[in-house]
């Protein structure tokens, strides 16, 4: 915090407590180092406008030749060099946006049953530490496990699905193995523990004067959460949603072990997929000329969304938060 | 509480009381409700009514939830540990990976590329981002510059990793600024240090928030100068949460691929110096479980077990520091 003031100038010559000026080096040395931590701080700014940067010059010879069309046109074709990313734009946000909605009601209620007192506090406190445990677990990690094990696990699930329902649009191709289902899944595990940590902590911070008056006039457990605990939570939770669509909008590597990197269009959710990072991973090693700067355009696209969702998140959080 | 000694009979003539209470106590004296316009059933459990009903309902999806929720941790760890666990043998940790399609082998480069790369990226980010949580904690808490500052560690925050390997592609693997060398293990670590970096703030500056101002006051009031009141008693006061998150940053970036794969690239070799290619051991696990080959495959798993045992031994290690200093 800032310095206590001087007392050098207040004091006379013969005060006991007078002070001498501090040595030089003393000063220089408070000086410097005040410095030096701000030009660190400063660093931190100055990386993320490099990224942006560093990103858009890249991404200018692209914008330059495929302009906004690039957003709309669906044909990846390095052969021919001409480049447009609403295969991996629009598998990013089915992808994402589905995860959630698997996702949240998981979050929520997990967050629900550790923090009500359910069940007993030791089994709570085992339930939270797992799934803080499986943030935990390197999305490569969790990448190989979709390949070896959920995937074949999960394919007569997906047959099953695409005989019943494979009239409708979204189910309408046969599941054979890698394909979009499976990267929603593994992404509904992948932000699972970003929804319920940060519900959790919303749902504790709910004065407890709340649950007292509700209880006090009659109400059952569920009639309070629905009722006035979840409400009161609401700004923080929906707040963690919004980060966790923002991860898994940027998430790639178990992504793209499991989407199968299809750069043609399919509606369906059982065909193989792309997304914008999955793309990004798979092409950037090998890429040279202008499929790189179509490739960082496509970055530029991500960095896009995910920083808007980040930032409407923090301004839901801020704007939506009740006053107790 | 009395000392027993002195006060012993007393303390038996308190005791007379609560052994009454007791024996009242087992019989209460009960109110009888027989006005006629008051139903006593309505004050009694009825598991069939509709809100009742639904509660239970609840709970048991409620339950179930939880349930689903913590199966995906049980089923990878214990996958990685039978699939994993059976490939460990010495060999695997002194060998090169095998040729494509070839048995045998092991991880040894991929685990000293890891440490290597980690170990550039926390060089980077951990006084970067302790100094710079200095500054937003000790010398500019509320101004417009730190806002500025703690905004912008938000955002980096929520960049996703591979935009961090986009990054270091274009301005150091691209660019061949360091000595013409494309892809290095430099290159991998300052992608890593990117995403460490916000972490390491943040816990930093949170950390220090939490030191009492009177420490501050006492340091100065025995005449340390600002440098010394920080460096000598509030870092140190703030130690475990920023080691908690250091730790945290650390196992998150040991276990990250994604900026990795067009920085560091990846390497059959032992590693050849900084500024070229390295294998690190997520990479490994990438390359080796899309090839179409059984003995790379089991690379992989092997390569899993031993990350997931680090990563998870690093969590451990920073909730035992978070339980240490609770005591």
């Amino acid at each position: 915090m800032t310095r206590p003031p001087s007392l050098s100038s207040a004091s006379s010559p013969d005060d006991l407590y007078s002070l001498r000026r501090r040595p030089l080096l003393d000063r220089l040395l408070d000086r410097g180092f005040r410095t030096l931590t701000m030009l660190l701080a400063g660093l931190v700014a100055t990386l993320l406008l490099g990224i942006l940067i560093t990103v858009f010059s890249g991404a200018r010879e692209a914008i330059a030749s495929f302009g906004l069309g690039f957003l709309t046109s669906s044909g990846w074709d390095p052969v021919n060099n001409t480049y447009g990313a609403f295969t991996a734009i629009y598998g990013t946000l089915v992808s994402s946006l589905l995860a959630l909605v698997l996702a949240v009601p998981l979050g929520v209620g997990t967050a629900i049953f550790i923090t009500e007192d359910i069940i007993p506090r030791p089994a709570r406190e085992a339930i939270g530490l797992m799934v803080e445990l499986l943030a935990a677990i390197p999305s490569v990690v969790l990448g190989l496990w979709a390949i070896f094990v959920m995937e074949p696990a999960l394919r007569p699930a997906l047959q099953l699905l695409h005989r019943l329902l494979g009239w409708f649009p979204l189910f309408s191709s046969q599941p054979q193995g890698p394909g979009m289902a499976p990267a929603i899944l593994i992404l509904v595990v992948m932000i699972l523990p970003i929804i319920t940590a940060i519900s959790r902590d919303a749902l504790l911070q709910v004065p407890i004067e709340l649950r007292l008056g509700a209880y006090g006039v009659g109400t059952t457990r569920w009639g309070a959460i629905f009722n006035i605990i979840l409400p009161a939570a609401i700004s923080a939770i929906i707040g963690g949603v919004m980060l966790a669509l923002g991860r898994a909008m940027g998430e790639t590597m178990a992504v793209t072990m499991i989407i199968g990197n299809s750069l043609n269009f399919s509606p369906s959710l059982l065909a193989p997929g792309n997304t914008i990072s999955s793309m990004l991973a798979n092409q950037f090693g090998e890429a040279d000329g202008i499929q790189v700067s179509a490739l960082m355009y496509a970055a530029l696209i991500l960095m896009v969304l995910t920083f808007t969702v980040n930032v409407a998140a923090q301004w839901i959080v801020r704007r939506l938060s009740l006053r107790y | 509480m009395l000392p027993n000694g002195l006060y012993g009979d007393l303390v038996f003539v308190i005791e007379i009381p609560s052994v009454l209470l007791l024996l009242m106590s087992l019989q209460p004296p009960t109110v009888q409700l027989t006005s006629p316009h008051f139903d006593r059933g309505s004050l009694e459990f009825n598991p069939s009514l509709l809100r009742n009903r639904f509660n239970s309902l609840s709970t048991t999806i409620a339950g179930l939830f939880a349930t689903i929720a913590v199966l995906p941790l049980l089923l990878v760890l214990v996958y990685v540990l039978i699939k994993g666990g059976s490939l460990i043998t010495p060999s695997l940790f002194t060998q090169l990976p095998p040729a494509p399609g070839l048995e045998g082998g092991g991880i040894g480069n991929a685990m000293v590329g890891t440490v290597v790369v980690t170990l550039i990226a926390s060089l980077l980010a951990i006084p970067i981002g302790v100094g710079g949580g200095i500054y937003l904690s000790e010398y500019n808490r509320q101004g417009r510059f730190a806002q500025l500052v703690r905004f912008a560690n938000d955002v980096l925050a929520g960049v996703p990793s591979i935009i961090s390997g986009v990054f270091v592609y274009g301005l150091i693997v691209a660019t061949r600024i360091f000595f013409g060398q494309s892809y290095s293990a430099v290159a991998g670590g300052i992608a890593l240090a990117v995403l460490m970096l916000p972490t390491v703030i943040k816990t930093t500056d949170e950390g220090l928030k939490l030191v009492p101002q009177e420490l501050r006051w006492g340091a100065y009031g025995v005449g340390a100068s600002q440098v010394v009141t920080i460096l000598r008693v509030v870092l140190p006061a703030a130690l475990t949460p920023i080691a908690t998150g250091i730790v945290l940053a650390i196992a998150r970036a040991a276990g990250e691929t994604a900026p990795l794969i067009f920085t560091a690239l990846f390497s059959q070799f032992w590693p050849e110096g900084l500024f070229n290619p390295i294998a690190s051991m997520s990479v490994l696990i990438y390359n080796f479980a899309i090839m179409p080959y059984a003995p790379q495959n089991q690379l992989a798993w092997a390569a899993s077990f031993v990350l997931v045992l680090m990563i998870l031994a690093a969590n451990l290690l920073a909730r035992w520091i978070t339980r240490l200093s609770r005591r």
